[in-house]
């Protein structure tokens, strides 16, 4: 009874796994260096299907054929940029998680700090006008006898 | 004075605006960097006649129109009514590209619901589908005399982009 308990387990649980490697991109690892060069490579690439994921992570079919076709690029000996200029060319900068800087892109990459220097600016002009608008006032003789008073009776109280 | 209490309320709805463009425009349409670039060229079998091929170059001299297509894509069935009236207007010929099909499911449909391409090649593996950046099926470029890509929609043609926007954009490539 136990045996076959055990062999039933061990059959749903080799099924499970089979299953849940059957969507990977299918020739996984017959060679080292490729994969890790293709994650690399697809780790820094946006899948277009499913725009939250990287091309490296997706199950999407279309991600499939592409590390499908990015490792053919990598055998034929093409260089990580040759790769992804291979990429752009056919999605867009679109399909680059860090978009190259170029006049389109200038606003992405500036505009932050422009922001933070607008931010800054503002807030300096507004702390110096704050510091115009406190009058300075010179005290009057009559002035200082009342703060003198005030001082000496709050003394007599604590003493 | 009184104007300074308006510059929150302002700049609020400045920001609002600018949330509301951005959440009503698609994600999903990526602008293609093959505008204005010439169709990547291919030859692979035809559908039909899987005997024959098809390529680009043979529609050179002509204004046409490649449509991506699949018989597993709901949205293609959607655009299909579309298409046979693109097709009727003789403004260009059609032709399809039959994306990660099989040619059974593929043959079946056209013989179903009527078929609006000139031909239609098969792009079985989807190998021609990423030289022409596809990533949504349905898609649709319009390629002009000289085999450049002038247009490309994703995602099914409707009545109205054909009315205003590939009509006019056909005759206008057609005269020069």
């Amino acid at each position: 009874m136990r045996k076959l308990f055990l062999f039933a387990f061990s059959t749903v649980f080799a099924l499970s796994v089979g299953i849940a490697i059957a969507n990977e991109a299918a020739p996984l690892a017959d060679d080292p260096v490729v994969e890790q060069r293709l994650i690399s490579i697809s780790e820094e690439m946006r899948c277009l299907v499913c725009q939250n994921e990287s091309l490296a992570g997706s199950r999407s079919d279309l991600a499939n054929d592409l590390r499908r076709e990015i490792r053919v690029l990598i055998k034929e000996g093409k260089s990580d940029d040759q790769i992804r200029n291979f990429m752009v060319e056919r999605y867009g900068d679109f399909v680059l998680y860090r978009p190259p800087v170029k006049p389109v892109t200038w606003l992405l990459w500036i505009g932050p700090f422009v922001i933070l220097a607008l931010g800054i600016a503002g807030l300096l002009t507004y702390l110096r006008r704050r510091n115009h608008s406190v009058p300075s006032v010179t005290l009057t003789d009559l002035d200082n006898q009342k703060i003198d008073a005030l001082l000496n009776s709050s003394n007599q109280k604590e003493g | 004075m009184k104007a300074k209490f308006l510059i929150p309320l302002v700049l609020f709805i400045g920001l609002v605006v600018f949330l509301a463009i951005g959440l009503n425009r698609d994600p999903h349409e990526v602008p293609s960097p093959l505008i204005n670039k010439a169709a990547p060229a291919f030859e692979i079998p035809q559908l039909a006649q899987a005997s024959k091929t098809f390529s680009p170059a043979s529609m050179q001299g002509q204004v046409w129109i490649l449509n991506v297509w699949a018989s597993w894509c709901v949205a293609c069935r959607e655009e299909h009514p579309v298409l046979v009236e693109l097709a009727k207007s003789q403004m260009a010929p059609v032709i399809g590209l039959d994306y990660k099909d099989k040619r059974e499911d593929a043959l079946a449909l056209l013989a179903e619901k009527g078929n609006p391409y000139v031909l239609s090649a098969f792009d079985g593996n989807g190998r021609v589908g990423i030289d022409y950046g596809v990533y949504g099926v349905p898609e649709t470029y319009i390629i002009d005399k000289a085999g450049v890509i002038r247009f490309k929609h994703i995602g099914p043609l409707t009545m109205d982009l054909l009315n205003e926007k590939i009509y006019p954009m056909l005759s206008e490539l057609k005269k020069s």
